[in-house]
Order: structure tokens, then sequence, then C-alpha cells
């Protein structure tokens, strides 16, 4: 089945996953959108990884394993993130980034 | 793994042991003693650093993903000169009553950290060396929201842990790239050439690496996180994780990427040029000090790539000395920083008018601080600029040189501005007499003495060298 899908098309698909991730990682207002956004971005890289192990590299799992540690460590980033929005929320009652704006030059 | 292979490790099992034992000390401190925990951390993370100096051996571990050799023990000291001198100020702020419950909680995620910092410099492959970086990063940003009750805190943590997620996944679409065109994560195996798919890792490689060392384009966050931040973690942010950084690319750009050095040096090249110029002219415009000094080691992180250009041992050996020029100059401008901070809560330029009439020390210190971070002659940080300046016209990079020299010109004005303010400007209320702590005050003459002595003896630079030789 997935070896009748060329290299290039999943290469694509992830580099147009990454640049929407990026897209919305600048256009997007609430914070928590951010974090998904880049949350996609990691995923598109995960799938980078997995895609480039299985087929150029089968069978070293060298690609397989970064992915698996991407995964635990964006989970760490999110949990701090989020610990950090909440507390931004008890301060200024608000997730929006127009309003994160305290500090400007 | 038998006790000598252990030992190779000896940074990172220091520093995860120190970190136990604080957690178990702090099991044991009642309510009021938690204050216990400041010098038992200050104590402990000297232990660290001392036995860092102890002589060691080169080798690796699990299987090449960890690699330690003389150099990269030498610049593990150096940052952690950095760190032992960032606890030593911040004792009087914890103690402050808004962070007096949470004491602790600062030293663990320094030490983390830290742990981070030891592991990225001792990567052997680019798992490794990620892992180190998140390490670095995550409890950084979870330290510079440590205030939660001022907003401004909470603003710069955001601020800090977004950019450094959206960083980390541009340099994991390099390395991704880089791993599908070498089919390896291993330094010693990867085979960078100059076709597209390895320069294209590269450049996300390299501008995921430019935000931490917070090189122009990706230099946005530094000014709000620096001043959002808590001062003794912004110190922490200025040296050590920018430190950590360089050290690692300049490692990677003589081994790793040794074979695209025409790929990597006119990215360089340009990248220095606008670091330098704009972290300087927007430096001129600061009030606030923080932001002033942030937009000054955005200028510093310039200079210091124009050591990195030259991909040579004693461009290296520049960076690596100006570093610890850097960790003594810049430490001693925020301890002053923070104790007058500390005191009235002032950190705008402005209220250091007729600071030498009344904090002649402080003062004196600071001026010595900023006369090397600007490159004064006798001082250090003279030579520290020197070395780097002596990198590039080694290399013939005389186009660049000319605008570096012209920007440290540039860079001696604003710093004077605050020299002038203690100086020279009078006041009518100026900062009042005031004894800061023993610790900041020991912190403060260490750095002093670092900036007057390392310029002068030089054994300092020619050991480096020799190390830098030898490692190539």
């Amino acid at each position: 089945m997935i070896e009748q899908v060329p290299l290039n098309h999943a290469l694509i698909v992830t580099t147009m996953m990454f640049f929407i991730g990026v897209y919305g990682f600048l256009t997007r207002k609430n914070l928590i959108t951010m974090l998904i956004s880049i949350e996609l971005m990691l995923n598109a890289v995960n799938l980078n990884f997995v895609f480039f192990d299985k087929y150029l590299y089968p069978g070293t799992l060298e690609g397989h394993f970064f992915s698996l540690f991407i995964i635990a460590i964006a989970a760490a980033e999110a949990a701090v993130a989020i610990a950090i929005f909440i507390n931004l929320y008890r301060n200024i009652r608000s997730i929006d980034v127009e309003e994160v704006d305290k500090m400007k030059y | 793994m038998s006790l000598q292979e252990l030992l190779l490790m000896r940074h990172e099992w220091t520093l995860i042991g120190s970190l136990l034992i604080l957690l178990v000390l702090e099991l044991n401190f009642t309510d009021e003693g938690k204050t216990k925990s400041i010098p038992s951390a200050a104590i402990l993370f000297a232990l660290v650093t001392l036995s860092g100096f102890l002589p060691s051996q080169s080798g690796t571990l699990f299987g090449g993903m960890y690699v330690t050799d003389p150099l990269r023990i030498l610049m593990k000291n150096i940052l952690n000169l950095g760190v032992l001198i960032v606890f030593l100020q911040s004792g009087s702020w914890l103690r402050a009553k808004n962070n007096y419950n949470r004491i602790t909680e600062f030293y663990l995620l320094m030490l983390s950290s830290v742990i981070g910092v030891s592991f990225m410099i001792s990567a052997g492959n680019f798992l490794m060396f990620y892992l180190g970086l998140e390490l670095l990063t995550i409890p950084i940003a979870a330290a510079a929201s440590y205030e939660q009750y001022k907003s401004k805190s909470a603003e710069a943590g955001i601020k800090l842990i977004l950019s450094a997620a959206f960083a980390s996944a541009l340099l994991l679409f390099g390395l991704s790239m880089l791993y599908g065109a070498t089919g390896s994560m291993y330094f010693s195996k990867m085979i960078v050439t100059a076709d597209v798919l390895h320069v294209l890792g590269f450049v996300f490689f390299f501008s995921g690496l430019a935000f931490k060392i917070s090189v122009v384009p990706f230099h946005l966050w530094t000014a709000d996180v620096y001043e959002g931040s808590p001062t003794n973690v912004t110190s922490y942010l200025s040296v050590v994780s920018k430190g950590a950084a360089i050290f690692v690319f300049v490692l990677l750009s003589v081994t790793l990427f040794e074979t695209i050095r025409q790929v990597w040096q006119p990215v360089i090249y340009g990248t220095a040029i606008f670091t330098m110029t704009i972290g300087n002219l927007f430096a001129i415009r600061q009030q606030n000090l923080k932001r002033f000094l942030a937009f000054s080691s955005i200028a510093q992180a310039g200079f210091i790539l124009l050591g990195v250009i030259g991909g040579t041992a004693l461009a290296m050996a520049s960076v690596i000395y100006f570093v610890l020029v850097y960790v003594f100059s810049n430490l001693a401008a925020f301890g002053v920083v923070i104790a007058i901070e500390q005191y009235s809560g002032k950190i705008n330029i402005n209220d250091y008018n007729g600071l030498y009439h009344t904090n002649p020390r402080l003062s004196l210190a600071m001026m010595l601080a900023l006369f090397s971070l600007a490159g004064i002659p006798p001082l250090a940080g003279f030579f520290g600029k020197f070395f780097l300046f002596t990198a590039a016209a080694e290399s013939g990079y005389y186009v660049l040189l000319f605008i570096a020299v012209a920007n440290a010109v540039v860079s001696l004005y604003y710093y004077l501005l605050v020299v002038k303010a203690m100086f020279v400007n009078k006041n009518e209320s100026p900062i009042k007499y005031f004894h800061s702590d023993y610790p900041t005050r020991i912190a403060l003459s260490a750095c002093v003495v670092g900036i007057l002595v390392i310029g002068f003896y030089s054994p300092i630079f020619e050991f480096i060298k020799q190390l830098c030789l030898s490692s190539l």
C-alpha cells in the first residue's frame, strides 16, 4: 500500500503542513491556537523523520526514535506553555495576543 | 558501565546529584527555614564548579551519543562560573516576601537548565543535542514567569516559550532534512555536502539556533523577555543560555559543517553585520536598563559571530575567550542592576543620575563592566574584541572588520551614556547609600577581578588556543 506513494508526495504533504503551521503561528491572535500551530509544525517534522526512515533507510529506526522523543518533549513544552497561559489569564483575564502588550519599545 | 566511564560524565553527575540533594534538603526545612536553601544551593553549586576543574579525560559514551574532551570541559566550566555568579546574586531577590515560599523552585529550575547546557555541549548526536536544548529552554521559560503576581513576568514567559518552541520546530525541520540527506544523526557519521537538501537543512538548523543566540532576524523576543523576566533570570539568559548556543555552533561549524564552509560563511557574514548594527542602533534609544542590556547583548552576539566566521583554531579560541570575558562583564553589569533594583525598584538610566556620589563602589563596578563591554583597552573586554577582530582579519574579512570597528565606536557612545549618568549628571534625589548582602558583594568583586585579571594574564588565552588546536 505505502509503496505506491512516492516519497516526493509524502514530503510535499509534510512541507505544506509545516508551513501551514508557520502561517498559523504568525497570523493567529489566540495563544492556544498559536500553540496548536507549533504542534502542527512539530508533527510535520515527525512525519518527515518517519518517512525518511521508512523510505530511504529502512531498518535503522533512528528516525522513528527521534520522532518519539519529539512527541514526548512537545508534550512537556505544551504543559509548561499552558501553565504560563493560565498564569497570564489570572493576571490580565485574557489570552489574546493583542492584549499581551505591556512591553513595547 | 565502569567507574572510569561514569567519571567521564562528571559534570552531569555532580549537577544531577546536587539537584537531588537540594530537593531532599528542601523537604527537611521548616516553613521559617526556607531561606536555608539559598546558601545550600550556592555551596552545592560552588562544589560542582570546583569539581569541574579537576583533571579529566576525554572519551565517548553511549555509542558516541555523548562526547567529552578538554575543550568541552572548559566550555562547561566557563558557563558554570557564570551560573555560580547568578546564584550568588539572586539571594536578596529570593528573600523578598513574594518569593519566600518558592525559593527552592528557582534553584531546581536553574539546575535542570544547567544540566541541559552540559548535555548540549557534550552532544555527539543530534538527538542528544535536541534533548539538551529543550532541557535548557523549558525550565528557563518557567523561571522567566517566576514572579507569578506580575503580568510582565507571565508575558515574558509566554514570549520566551512560544518563540523557543517555534525556533525548535524550525531547527527540527532542518534536522529532518539533514537526516534524510545523510542517513544518520551521529556527528561522526554524517557527511554534509553542498547538496540542496543539505544546505536547506543547514539553513533551518541555523535559524533555529539563531533564536537562542538572538541573531538579528530572530532577535525580536530578546528585549521583551529580558525586560519582563526577573533580573536574575535575565542575566542567566543573556550569559549562560546564549553562551551555550554559541559554543555548540562553534563546535559544529568546525566539525560537522566544516565541509560546507562556503555556505555558512556568507550567512554568518550577513547576519553578523545586521546583528551588530541593529543591536547598537536600538540600544541607543533605550531608557530601561534591562532593555538596554538586552540590545547590548544582541550587539555583542554580532561581534561573536565575527569570530565564528573564521572557522580556524584561532577563531574558535577567540570566541571562547570572548565568552569568558563576556560572562564576567555582563554579570557585573547585571549584578549592579539587580542590587539597585532590589533596594529601590528603579531600573531606568536616569534613575542612576548621581549614583557615584552615594554608592561609589557600585558605580565603579558598573563602570568597569560597561567599559569592558565597550572594549576600552586595559580591561579584558578589549582583548576579547581584539582577538575576535584578529581572527576575522586572519581570514581576510576586512570589510566586515571595518563595519565591526565602526559599530564598536557606536557602542562606546551608549555605554558611556550610562557612565555619564552615574558620574556627571546631577540629581536632586539620588538613590541613597545602601549595603548589598555579602554574596552579591562577593559575586561583584569576583566579576571585577575577572574583568581586570583575564585581560592581563595572557596564559589564559594561550591555554584556550592550545586546547582548540589540539581538538581540531
